[in-house]
C-alpha cells in the first residue's frame, strides 16, 4: 500500500477537509432549532460550498440518539455525492461495530460509483454508546465487534470473492461482495481516540488512522502518532506508506475573541445536550493558545496553528468541526469563505512539496 | 443550590445515621438550599458498563442524575475490608472521567476502627480529585463509640459534623464566586 491508494498526494500539501457529526442542536444564541429537513439541506449545500472554496474532502458520521439527524449517513453521503463534482466524500465515522460489513461496503462501493471515485470509509466504534441496545447489539463485545467486522470490511475490499468465518455474523461464503469500488478498492481508515493504546490498534491492522482532538497540546496528540509509527515499523510496514488524519474543533472569526466568543456557547451547550455535561471555559480560554490543536481564532492565527500542528504531526489531512451545536448557515458560510480566501492557499502554501 | 448527601453503603447504620443528622442540619441552617439524601440502601443499581451516565434505567438513573446535577456533594462512606465500600465505588464509576468538575464534595467517614482514619486521605480523595472535584480538605471521621441506637451521642462528633457542613458551605461560595469572576474575565 502507498499513499497512492489511499488517494493522498502529499505533494500538494497538507488536505483540508470539514466533518460534521450531524448534530441536531438549538442555536444557543437564539434557542431556535432548525427542521431535521433543514439541517440536512444544509449540510449538502455546505459540501458544494465547500468544493468551490477549493476544500478537499467531506465527511458525515453516524449517531442514533437524539440531536442527530444524519443516523443514515451513507444515504446523506450519496446525496452529497450527487451534488458535487471534486470533493471527497468520507465518513466521520461509520459504526462499523453495529452494522454489517457487507452492507457498508455495498453502500460505500456504490457511493464511490456514483462519486466517480471519490468515497471513503472513516470506520470507527462510537463513544456514544446507546446504539448498541437499539440496534440489538451488547455492549460486553464492544471491543471484539469492533476488531472483527472492521477485518471482515477489510477483507471484502480487498477481495472480490469472500470466504469468512467469525463470531457475530454468518460466514461468507464464496461471497461476491458487489458493486466494486471504482478503481478496485476504497480508502479505509481507523477511528482513533486519544490514546496511544487506540492508535496502535490502526498499526497492528496495517490502516491509516484518524485522530479525534477535542483541545489540549499538540505534543500531547503527538504521542499516539509516534506510537502509531513505530508499531507499523516493528511490524514491518514502511510508516511512510500511511497518512495519518486530524480532526478537531475549528471556528474563524475576524479576531480570536470574537471567535471565542461566538463558538464557546455551541460548544458548551451543545456538549451538555450530547454528552451531559458542557466544556469547561477555562479549557476553551486555554484553547486559543497557539501550541493548542483547537482550530479556534482569526484566519492568520488559525493558519499559525495549522502550521504547527502539521509540524509536529507531519500529517496529511486535518478536518475541521465548525457546525457543532446549531452554529447557523450564514456563520457556517463566513467560515468556508475564510478558509477558501485566506487559510487554505496558506496552509498550501507552506506545506506543499517544492 | 443543589446538595446532594450520599450515604455510601447499603448495610449498616452509622454513616446513614450521620447523614441524616446531615441533611437535617443543612435544612434547618440553609433553608434556601436544596437538599436531598441519597441513601443507597433504598436504591437498586447496576454495576457500570462505561455507558453515558444518561443511559441507565431506573434507580440507577436516578442516582447518576441526581449527583450530576449537584454543586454540592457530602459522601458518607464506612470503610469495609480497609477501603471504601464497593457500592460507592461503583457510583463513581457511573459518573464520567470528569463527572465532579465544579462541585464541592466533603467527606464523613464512619469506621470500626481510628486505625482507618487515613483511608479517606489515600483512598477516597484520590479518586475525588482524578474526577475534578473541589474537595473541603478536612473531613469527619466518626467511630462506633460516638453512636448508639442509631443516634450521634458524641458532642464532639456532632460539633465535627457541623463545622463540615460548614466548611463546605464556605468553599462552595468562595469557589463559585472566584471562578465567575475568572471566566468573567475570560471576555467570551
Amino acid at each position: 500500500m502507498s499513499f497512492a491508494d489511499y488517494r493522498i498526494d502529499d505533494s500538494k500539501g497538507l488536505e483540508f477537509g470539514l466533518y460534521t457529526l450531524g448534530d441536531h442542536l438549538a442555536n444557543p444564541h437564539t434557542g431556535k432549532r432548525i427542521s431535521a429537513k433543514q439541517r440536512l439541506q444544509e449540510i449538502i449545500e455546505m459540501s458544494t460550498l465547500a468544493e468551490e472554496a477549493g476544500i478537499d474532502m467531506i465527511s458525515v458520521g453516524e449517531s442514533h440518539q437524539d440531536s442527530f439527524t444524519t443516523q443514515a449517513h451513507s444515504v446523506v453521503l450519496a446525496a452529497i455525492a450527487q451534488a458535487t463534482k471534486k470533493i471527497k466524500v468520507s465518513s466521520s465515522s461509520t459504526i462499523i461495530s453495529t452494522s454489517d460489513p457487507v452492507r457498508v461496503f455495498e453502500d460505500f462501493a456504490t457511493i464511490d460509483l456514483i462519486s466517480d471515485g471519490r468515497a471513503e470509509i472513516v470506520a470507527g466504534r462510537a463513544s456514544r454508546v446507546g446504539l448498541y441496545e437499539l440496534l440489538g447489539y451488547d455492549l460486553r463485545d464492544y471491543e471484539e465487534l469492533y476488531e472483527e467486522k472492521f477485518e471482515l470490511l477489510l477483507q471484502i475490499n480487498q477481495q472480490k470473492v469472500v470466504n469468512w468465518e467469525g463470531e457475530f455474523r454468518k460466514p461468507l461464503r464464496n461471497a461476491e461482495i458487489l458493486p466494486r469500488p471504482l478503481n478496485g478498492q476504497l480508502p479505509i481508515w481507523r477511528a482513533v481516540g486519544g490514546t496511544p493504546a487506540s492508535a496502535v490498534k490502526a498499526a497492528y491492522q496495517g490502516v491509516p488512522m484518524y485522530q479525534a482532538m477535542l483541545g489540549g497540546p499538540a505534543s500531547v496528540f503527538k504521542r499516539p502518532i509516534d506510537a502509531y509509527r513505530e508499531t507499523l515499523d516493528s511490524l514491518g510496514y514502511d510508516p511512510k506508506d500511511f497518512p495519518v488524519a486530524t480532526a478537531g474543533f475549528f471556528y474563524a472569526a475576524e479576531t480570536t475573541q470574537q471567535a471565542l466568543k461566538e463558538y464557546y456557547p455551541h460548544i458548551n451547550e451543545g456538549m451538555k445536550v450530547t454528552n451531559g455535561r458542557g466544556f469547561p471555559k477555562q479549557q476553551f480560554a486555554q484553547g486559543a493558545n497557539p501550541k493548542d490543536v483547537m482550530n479556534v481564532g482569526s484566519p492568520q492565527e488559525i493558519i499559525e496553528k495549522i502550521l504547527y500542528q502539521h509540524e509536529t504531526f507531519n500529517h496529511q489531512r486535518y478536518i475541521a468541526q465548525m457546525d457543532f451545536g446549531g452554529v447557523p448557515f450564514d456563520k457556517i458560510m463566513k467560515n468556508i469563505e475564510l478558509i477558501g480566501n485566506e487559510i487554505l492557499p496558506a496552509v498550501k502554501k507552506y506545506t506543499a512539496k517544492q | 443550590m443543589k446538595i446532594t448527601v450520599l450515604s455510601g453503603s447499603t448495610i449498616g447504620s452509622k454513616t446513614r445515621t450521620a447523614m441524616t443528622y446531615v441533611r437535617s442540619f443543612i435544612e434547618k441552617n440553609y433553608p434556601d438550599e436544596e437538599v436531598t439524601l441519597l441513601d443507597l440502601a433504598d436504591f437498586d443499581l447496576v454495576f457500570s458498563d462505561g455507558r453515558d451516565f444518561r443511559e441507565y434505567k431506573g434507580d440507577t438513573k436516578i442516582v447518576t442524575e441526581t449527583l450530576m446535577a449537584s454543586d454540592v456533594i457530602l459522601v458518607g462512606t464506612p470503610i469495609f475490608q480497609a477501603s471504601i465500600p464497593g457500592s460507592l465505588k461503583n457510583v463513581f464509576d457511573l459518573l464520567p472521567q470528569d463527572g465532579l468538575r465544579d462541585k464541592v464534595a466533603g467527606i464523613l467517614v464512619t469506621a470500626g476502627s481510628a486505625k482507618h482514619y487515613l483511608i479517606a486521605e489515600t483512598q477516597l480523595k484520590p479518586i475525588l480529585s482524578y474526577m475534578k472535584a473541589q474537595i473541603v480538605q478536612t473531613y469527619t471521621f466518626m467511630e462506633e463509640r460516638d453512636f448508639y441506637r442509631k443516634e450521634i451521642v458524641n458532642e464532639d462528633a456532632l460539633f465535627r459534623i457541623e463545622r463540615l457542613i460548614e466548611d463546605t458551605m464556605v468553599l462552595v461560595e468562595t469557589y463559585q464566586k472566584a471562578k465567575a469572576a475568572k471566566e468573567a474575565q475570560y471576555g467570551f
